[in-house]
Order: C-alpha cells, then sequence, then structure tokens
C-alpha cells in the first residue's frame, strides 16, 4: 500500500508581509525517508513548525493518515499535543530539552501522551499506576538503549555532549510512538563518527515502522538516506524527486550555487 | 592573590552605596528646631562597611568558581550533606520518625504561647508547599497567592457566621472554593508568561482585598469579622490552652497530609509534566502535554491548599478582616519558597520555620524584618541560588534486565 501518511496541500505561512512559505505542496508514504532542503531561509522549519502546529498556516490544507486505522485528520489549526497524538512528533533544530532534567526523564515525558494516570493515581498510587509508571520507565529505558544512551539515564541533559542531546531529542520524539517523524537538522554539529551513527539509527528507526522526515543540511547524509527529496528556495517548492534528480536539477544547482552558474 | 580590579570594583560599590544611603544616613532633619544634622561618620561606616562586604562577597565567589573548576568529577563528594541523608532511606526513616516524635511531644514540652508560633509556623510550611507546586514545580510566578488564602478563610468566617457551619464542614468546602477560583483565574490568565502572569497574579491578589475591604454587604468591610468558632470535636467543650493544643494537632495532620500528598504528585506523570512545563512550555507541547490543562491543574491544586490553610487560620484566631491577606502575605510565602528550594519539600519545610520563627524568636531583630527579609533573599540569590536545599532528580538504576529495577532516591 503506498497510500500517502501526509497530505501537504498549497501550504503558505505569510509573517507580515514575508511569505515564509509560498503554496507548497509535499506528500510523505508509508515507509519512506524524504529529506526537505533548501539554502539556509529557505522556511523549512518554518514549514515543520506549520505541520506540527507551532504556527497557524496562513492558506492550505495539511493531512495526515493513520497508517493502520486509515483514519485521516485534517491538522489546521490543531495543537501541537493534539498533532501528536495523531502520531507526528518532532525534533528541534535548536535543540529544546529538559535541561535539569534527567535523560530518562526526557524520555518519559515523551510517554506522557500514551499514559492517563491523573491525580487520584498519582496519590494513591494503586497497582494501575504503579504498572503504568513501571512502563513508561521500561519503555524510555528501551529506546534510550535503541539511540545507545542507556549509560547516562541518570545524568541532567545539559550535561550531555551535543551529538548525545540530538540524540535524546530523537529519543524523546520516539516514546511518542509516532508513526511519522519529523527530524530537523538531526547532524548538525555533529563529526563524522556521529554522523555515521546517526545514519544507521535513522535507517534502524525507519525499518521499524516509523516514516521520517528530515531536513538536513549535509548533502552526503540526505543523498544516502532519502527516497524521495524535496527542496525548497524562499518558501517555493522549487524541485522535487529521487537524490539523482534532485542532484542533476539545474534550479536546485542555482539555488544553491548562486546566478554564478548561469556565468 | 586578589585582582586590583576587583578592588577599584568594591571601592565604587561603596562609593556607590555611601551616595545611596546618603539622604537617609547622613541628613538628619529634626523638624522642631528646624535644623538638619550632618552625620559624615555615618557615612564612613556605610562605605567602610559595603566596601568589607562586597571584597567579602568577591572572595567568595572567586573560590567557589576555582573550586568548581578544579572537581567537576567527584560530584558524589560534593553533594550537600543533607540531600546524602535524604537519599538514604536508612538516615531518613529514623529522622523523620525523631522529628514526628518532636512535634507530636511539643505542646507537652513547651509553653501553650510557643505552640500557638509553633501553629503559625505549620501553617506557612503547608502554604509554602502548596504555592511550591505553583512556582517551584510548575513555575507559575504566582504573586497573589494570598487570595486563595482569604478566599478559604473567608468561606469558613461567612458559611459559619451566615449558617453556623461548623470547621469540618467548611475546611474541605473553603479548599474547593479556593480551587475552583484558581481554575477560573487561570482561564484567561494562564496564557501569560513569566513577568507578565506575576502581575496579573499580583493584581487579582490585590483585588480581591480590595473586594473584601469595600463590599461591606458581604464582607463587613474592614473592620471584618469576628466570634468565628473554633474547631470542633464531637461537641466537647475546650479550655482555652487545650484548644490551642487541638489546632496545633489539626495543622501537624495536615502537613503530614500535604507533604505526602505533594511528594507523590511530585513523583508522578503529573509532577513530570509540571517539571518540563518550568523548563520548555513549547518543546513540552510538541511532546503531547497540553499545556493549559498542566497548567491549571498545578495553578488549582496550589490555590486548594491555601484555602484549606485559610480556613484554619480564620478557626484559630476566631477573626478575619482584610489586612491579614495583603501583599505583603504572599511575598513571604514566595519567600518561603525560594528561600528554601524550588521544588524542594525538605527546603520549603525549612524556609517556611526559618522565616517564620526567626521574626518571632528574635524580637530585637522584629523591626527590621523587612530589611532583614530583603537582605537574606539577595544574599541567598546571590551564594545559593537554587535555594537552602534544592531539589534532587530522582535516579533509576538498571541492572541488564531492565524490567524490575526501580530504585527510589
Ligand atoms: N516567527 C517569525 N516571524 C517572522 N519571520 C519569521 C519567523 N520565523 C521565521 N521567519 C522567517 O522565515 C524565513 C524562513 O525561516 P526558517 O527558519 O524556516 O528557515 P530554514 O529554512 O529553517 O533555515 P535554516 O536552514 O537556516 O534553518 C526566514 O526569512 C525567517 O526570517
Ligand atoms: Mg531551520
Amino acid at each position: 500500500m503506498s497510500e500517502a501518511i501526509l497530505n501537504v496541500k498549497g501550504l503558505t505561512k505569510n509573517f507580515g508581509g514575508i511569505k515564509a512559505i509560498d503554496n507548497v505542496d509535499l506528500d510523505i508514504k508509508l515507509g519512506e525517508i524524504v529529506a526537505l532542503i533548501g539554502p539556509n531561509g529557505a522556511g523549512k522549519t518554518t514549514f515543520f513548525n506549520c505541520l506540527t502546529g507551532i504556527y497557524t498556516p496562513s492558506a492550505g490544507d495539511i493531512t495526515l493518515c493513520h497508517p493502520e486505522s486509515g483514519k485521516e485528520t485534517r491538522l489546521n489549526g490543531m495543537k501541537p499535543n493534539k498533532i501528536t497524538e495523531e502520531g507526528m512528533a518532532r525534533t528541534f533544530q535548536n535543540i529544546r530539552l529538559f535541561p535539569t532534567m534527567s535523560v530518562l526523564e526526557n524520555v518519559m515525558i515523551g510517554r506522557h501522551c500514551r499514559t492517563k494516570s491523573f491525580i487520584p493515581g498519582a496519590i494513591f498510587r494503586g497497582p494501575a499506576t504503579r504498572r503504568e509508571e513501571e512502563e513508561i520507565v521500561n519503555v524510555s529505558y528501551e529506546i534510550l538503549e535503541k539511540v545507545g544512551l542507556e549509560k547516562q539515564v541518570n545524568e541532567e541533559a545539559r550535561n550531555l555532549p551535543y551529538g548525545a542531546q540530538r540524540r535524546l531529542e530523537i529519543a524523546r520524539a520516539l516514546a511518542t510512538e509516532p508513526f511519522l517523524l519529523l527530524l530537523d537538522e538531526p547532524a548538525a554539529g555533529m563529526n563524522p563518527n556521529e554522523t555515521e551513527a546517526l545514519v544507521g539509527l535513522i535507517r534502524k528507526i525507519c525499518k521499524e515502522g516509523h516514516s521520517i522526515l528530515l531536513i538536513e543540511h549535509d548533502m552526503k547524509l540526505v543523498m544516502s538516506l532519502s527516497d524521495r527529496i524535496f527542496v525548497m528556495d524562499y518558501g517555493r517548492k522549487i524541485a522535487k524527486g529521487t537524490p539523482e534528480e534532485v542532484r542533476s536539477n539545474p534550479a536546485v544547482i542555482k539555488a544553491y550555487l548562486g546566478e554564478d552558474v548561469d556565468a | 592573590m586578589f585582582p586590583v580590579k576587583e578592588l577599584k570594583r568594591s571601592l565604587l560599590i561603596s562609593l556607590w552605596f555611601a551616595f545611596l544611603t546618603f539622604p537617609i544616613m547622613v541628613i538628619k532633619v529634626d523638624p522642631i528646631e528646624r535644623t538638619v544634622i550632618w552625620r559624615w561618620d555615618n557615612l564612613f561606616f556605610v562605605a567602610l562597611g559595603s566596601f568589607v562586604i562586597s571584597i567579602l562577597a568577591k572572595v567568595y565567589l572567586l573560590r567557589k568558581e576555582r573550586r568548581a573548576g578544579r572537581k567537576k568529577v567527584k560530584k558524589e563528594l560534593t553533594e550537600p550533606f543533607v540531600q546524602r541523608i535524604l537519599r538514604e532511606p536508612r538516615f531518613l526513616f529514623p529522622l523523620s520518625f525523631a522529628v514526628l516524635t518532636f512535634a507530636l511531644l511539643f505542646p507537652a514540652l513547651f509553653s501553650t504561647y510557643q505552640t500557638n508560633i509553633m501553629t503559625t509556623a505549620l501553617m506557612y510550611v503547608v502554604l509554602g508547599l502548596g504555592l511550591n507546586i505553583v512556582v517551584g514545580v510548575a513555575g507559575l510566578l504566582d504573586l497573589g497567592y494570598v487570595a486563595f488564602y482569604a478566599v478559604g478563610a473567608y468561606s469558613y468566617a461567612l458559611l459559619n457566621m451566615h449558617f453556623g457551619m461548623g470547621f469540618w464542614a467548611v475546611l474541605p468546602i473553603g479548599g474547593l472554593l479556593a480551587a475552583i477560583l484558581g481554575i477560573l483565574l487561570g482561564f484567561p490568565v494562564l496564557r501569560l508568561r513569566g513577568d507578565y502572569l506575576a502581575i496579573v497574579t499580583l493584581g487579582f491578589g490585590e483585588i480581591i482585598r480590595l473586594i473584601l475591604e469595600n463590599w461591606n454587604t458581604f464582607s463587613q468591610g474592614p473592620s471584618g469579622i469576628a466570634n468565628i468558632a473554633r474547631p470542633g470535636f464531637f461537641g466537647m467543650q475546650m479550655s482555652f490552652d487545650a484548644g490551642i493544643t487541638y489546632i496545633y494537632y489539626i495543622v501537624v495532620a495536615l502537613v503530614i497530609f500535604t507533604i505526602f500528598v505533594v511528594n507523590r504528585l511530585q513523583d508522578s506523570r503529573l509532577g513530570r509534566a509540571w517539571l518540563a512545563l518550568r523548563e520548555d512550555e513549547i518543546a513540552c507541547e510538541a511532546m503531547g502535554i497540553d499545556r493549559t490543562k498542566t497548567k491549571l491543574i498545578a495553578f488549582s491544586l496550589g490555590a486548594f491548599w491555601a484555602g484549606l490553610v485559610g480556613v484554619i487560620f480564620a478557626a484559630k484566631t476566631t477573626f478575619v478582616n482584610p489586612a491579614s491577606f495583603t501583599f505583603l502575605e504572599s511575598a513571604i510565602i514566595l519567600s518561603i519558597v525560594v528561600l528554601g528550594g524550588m521544588g524542594s519539600i525538605v527546603g520549603v519545610i525549612f524556609g517556611a520555620l526559618i522565616l517564620i520563627l526567626m521574626p518571632e524568636y528574635l524580637r530585637a531583630l522584629s523591626e527590621y524584618r523587612m530589611l532583614a527579609f530583603g537582605g537574606i533573599l539577595v544574599v541567598m540569590m546571590v551564594f545559593k541560588p537554587n535555594g537552602i536545599i534544592s531539589n534532587v532528580r530522582r535516579s533509576y538504576r538498571f541492572k541488564k534486565h531492565p524490567s524490575k529495577e526501580v530504585i527510589e532516591p
């Protein structure tokens, strides 16, 4: 089944007079790794913010289709936490962990929307609550093992090295059980070894049934990972296709290298 | 050893201080003789004093910096003594048992007067723990907390006056009314962040006080409501002294109840969400936490405790008037939380005991209470910004199989 799990039609976002995103279409199919690239300021992060409800789009439609139930949800105007509940989670370009909470607790926060104990549960701590807490801890720990942070569970998140913080963000997002994961420049600030490990991690996550949309400036990573690539410049989509198609697309080369190419 | 630059700086600070305090410390107007007395020697003492203090502070900070740079690895060792005790159940249990025994024997060991003061201090412990949920854990700066305290006190005063309702019936009602008011206020206000939230809650606290002061038909205005019934004990007649002891035990029970509940709440799914909310709201929402709902719960739970203590306050003093619910009261409760340690239960208990008992036992200081307050807070913020006892994150330990191994701090 190659139904699209995310369908974006004519998405536009204005900031005052600026069109940060201008009529962009995008779709992701189940099991795909899709990359969104473009020069600095192209509007990629703004695009993510519109998808995840942090910004309200000025125009256009965002539809999320749950791969199992087939339920279609229009995301425009929904609150970020509801969108996460629908099964789409993200990481942030400028890392936004909970700095003074421990690594494990950061991931446990991700479990929040999949658990439900409330005030009475917290106070009386009955068997159901205890079971739920145990489940939260165990699932979180397993996810940390997956991203290779199981040694630092009790460390404060802010004390982790940069690359580990990026992986922790991925772990936290995974804890919300997304079927679609949005990664905003996951390799930024990583050294070549870390980047290589990250590629492996993303592949593994994808195999486990999470489709991925990623923003990245590291072209080597993008070309080796993605099934398809969308290219943005000045808020508009200027190209889409497989890595080979995009690599040889004149519009893309022009956007990246400036006017010099023509001259 | 000590940089000359810092010396210069301290000199400037002391000059600035001398200048600032010039009008009050040097000029003294004698309105009867119509003369001005210039007390130049005061200027000298102020300058010298602030110079010495600023140098001492600088030396301390320098040494602390150096120490921090040297041994980051030995974190276990530098962990404060108190926190190590709190972490280990084998110290913690006997200790809490001793404290509890002392608390229970207190009225027998000390005079009624002392018991009464202790009751007040313990009431502030509960208020502090309640506000701690809002400010310390969820990070919502609430400067109008006293409003909920007033709601509790006046609900008992009014329900008792008009309907003759007893203490035990009103206790939960007062708490619930305060919690409901918390939700009603929270809806419009909790969209705001940081400073804006602080200002609006400050205004709200004052509004409640002004309503109580001016709506005479409702609250009897500034003259307040007198002759409120003390708590009953199965209809038994109690002497004045016995009444005080009785209220003391009620408050002790409330303190224990509060500690239990707040501790459980902090270490739960909800408590983690509050902490996360304090750290980063946007990330929180993106991780599926309903921001408004989570904040509202924190706000109204905090208000609930203020309401409970309000009812007890009315029953203890048998008299309420708006003057008991000024901004100063909010400021004191907030100082308790900040001084004790944001988010730390033990810290807040210490904070309350210190801030409330100290002025009582240092009567000589009582005139300078506000000055001492300000001074202590400034010093704390400089040297120990996390409070007396800062919050410890719970740590988890896993063996090979992570399945069952959860270990409490
Ligand atoms: N909240 C905002 N208000 C006004 N303008 C904004 C806002 N957010 C983004 N923009 C503008 O939108 C444009 C796109 O920014 P965006 O952060 O989406 O770029 P990007 O493609 O993620 O760039 P980078 O690769 O540097 O991360 C920029 O010109 C930016 O100044
Ligand atoms: Mg960006």
